[in-house]
């Protein structure tokens, strides 16, 4: 069977020349249609870089992006992505965000038609109390799960979450994981689902990958396979041995990658200017000059007597 | 003391008594008059009338409300072209001034969307809008009598009902009025967070809808700024247009009193221009605080 997504040998740089900086290096990552990826990973490893590439916001340095075998060349409805900062529009309501997506997404539909449709989506998130409300008035859980459901709404081959879930409180969390999982049990998207905490990547996802810092950039590391069935109940799961032994296998694991790549600095130490003003050096009111070195450090040149004892 | 601060009476009490103290301040530097009457040579009664004071040909403020009574007591009379109640003027300058604000608007909010949008569109014209944004009204007001010369547009009776000088007030309006649109404009438009931008590429919308269902709204608040301080220069403008080429209005009636020595009307038309100025303002920032929250 074709991958839905396919990307191989992808790296990541920023800036020019001496001043590059490398994020992703040699990313290699098949999924298949239907799959529930997690990709975990330390704040700043580069989990949104590689979200922005699956989405088409960035593209790779090198390396190829492929989507059904086509390369990613721009973002696009079919690859809708949850923002971690929710993204929404502030002027809009909840109904009205999500019904944006749904005008753009659906132009053949008829008034009625999108109405009902994006009242569905809103009601999936269980938000229809508050679809006339605005982002403001709303709390952070609420607000991503308008972001959910106008992602949902527009009906995408591959759902994208960068970090949905990590402003949030852990019990709304924990909620909220749930919602998701469970919307995903019913729909059977494919799913990646980029998270920093290891339990809500065991919990949700089948194929648990860890981005590992390295040197030249963070590259993935081997799969974890979840197989605890579904419906996972939290309270169940959250006992069971095998969610222990995965949570520890993939926390060592990330926390041996970092400890590889314990950074080297190479930069020149300066020591801090604290020298008092030296009150010998006249001052001397300037207009157009310079003004005249206050402290022994701000002489360009200063000749020191050094007597042989 | 507790109810005095309950009822905001000090609120109330606080700006009059400042008010009271400028009042105070303007009857010691104001002149007053004296008229005295005389028996001359001839055998004749003479009266004589003349002033005294720090300041002595600035009418006191009860001088002021006397000489100003009958354009205040009738707002709206119309007894010649140059002697018509002070809201009727200010009416006058208020029709003017919407007239050149709106092109201002109108010229104003696509540049911005362009300096905003274009990183190459605004450097290259960053430099002329720094440069022409602080010339005077005083300054544009000859060019556009220049620019316009000639334009002639006659009613039916052959009267002229837009001419040249009208065409010029409206291009000086509009052309100082401009560039706190453009301006705030520009800058509402490169503050719209790169998320939204984001969702719209997603959401594959394209250019005109990214426009108006991200861009503009995003914008707005940024764009009501600007459209508030506008304003506030419109009305500046529109009292040195009316001095300069002698239209019927606020100004033009403050200029016609002075060379006329009716000075207590001077600070009659001052008043009427501050106070009209800041109902203009308050009523702008009121729309402005809507799309804020919005």
């Amino acid at each position: 069977m074709r991958p839905i997504l396919e990307l191989t040998g992808v790296s990541k740089t920023f800036g020019r020349a001496h001043e590059l900086a490398t994020i992703l290096h040699d990313v290699n990552l098949t999924v298949q249609e239907g799959d529930f990826v997690s990709i975990i990973g330390y704040s700043g490893s580069g989990k949104s870089t590689l979200i922005n590439l699956i989405a088409g916001l960035l593209k790779p340095s090198t390396g190829s992006a492929m989507m059904d075998g086509k390369p990613i060349d721009g973002p696009g409805p079919e690859r809708g992505i949850v923002f971690q900062n929710y993204s929404l529009l502030p002027w809009l309501t909840v109904t009205e965000n999500v019904r944006l997506a749904v005008d753009q997404i659906f132009p053949t539909m008829s008034d009625q038609e999108r109405k009902e449709y994006t009242a569905k989506y809103v009601d999936m998130v269980k938000l229809t109390p508050a679809s006339a409300k605005y982002p403001k008035e709303l709390s952070g859980g609420m607000r991503q799960r308008v972001s959910v459901a106008r992602t949902l709404a527009i009906n995408p081959r591959i759902l994208l979450l960068d970090e949905p879930l990590s402003a949030l409180d852990a019990l709304t969390r924990a909620t909220l994981q749930d919602e998701i999982a469970d919307i995903w049990h019913k729909n059977r998207t494919t799913v990646i689902w980029i998270t920093n905490d290891p339990d809500e990547a065991i919990l949700v996802a089948d194929r648990v990958i860890p981005l590992l810092p390295g040197r030249e950039g963070a590259t993935l590391g081997s799969e974890i396979s979840v197989s605890i069935p579904r419906p996972r109940f939290r309270n169940d799961v959250l006992k069971t041995a095998e969610f222990k032994d995965l949570k520890l296998g993939l926390v060592q694991t990330l926390i041996d990658a970092k400890k590889d790549t314990s950074p080297t600095v190479s930069k020149k130490l300066a020591a801090p200017d604290i020298l008092p003003e030296d009150l010998r050096n006249p001052r001397k009111f300037t207009v157009f000059d310079r003004p005249t070195p206050r402290r022994r450090s701000q002489l360009e040149r200063e000749e020191l007597k050094i007597e042989a004892s | 003391m507790k109810l005095f601060y309950q009822l905001k009476l000090d609120a109330i009490l606080l700006p009059v008594i400042a008010l009271l103290i400028c009042l105070g301040g303007w009857a010691i530097i104001a002149g007053h008059g004296k008229t005295t009457t005389s028996v001359d040579d001839w055998g004749d009664k003479v009266t004589k009338t003349e002033r005294f004071g720090l300041s002595k040909n600035l009418p006191s403020p009860a001088e002021t409300w006397t000489a100003s009574k009958p354009y205040i007591m009738e707002p709206f009379a119309k007894r010649g072209e140059l002697d018509q109640g002070i809201l009727r003027f200010a009416w006058l300058s208020l029709k003017l001034v919407a007239q050149g604000y709106a092109i201002a608007l109108i010229l104003g909010t696509p540049i911005g969307f362009f300096l905003g949008l274009s990183k190459n569109f605004s450097r290259a014209f960053d430099p002329i809008i720094q440069i022409l944004r602080p010339v005077s009204p005083l300054a544009w007001l000859p060019l556009g009598m220049v620019l316009f010369s000639g334009l002639k547009i006659v009613d039916g009776n052959g009267r002229s009902v837009f001419g040249t000088s009208d065409a010029a007030a409206l291009f000086t309006i509009a052309i100082c009025a401009m560039w706190p649109t453009v301006l705030n404009t520009a800058v509402g438009v490169r503050a719209v967070p790169q998320d939204y931008l984001n969702v719209a590429k997603v959401l594959k919308l394209s250019k005109i809808k990214t426009l108006f269902k991200i861009l503009i709204p995003s914008a707005l608040p940024y764009m009501f700024t600007g459209f508030r301080l506008s304003l506030g220069i419109a009305w500046l403008v529109i009292v040195a247009v009316e001095m300069l080429i002698g239209k019927p209005g606020v100004g033009g009636f403050l200029w016609q009193q002075y060379n006329a020595n009716s000075y207590a009307h001077i600070i009659l038309s001052i008043l009427t221009i501050g106070v009209i100025g800041y109902i203009l303002d308050r009523a702008m920032s009121m729309i402005e605080g809507r799309f804020r929250s919005a």
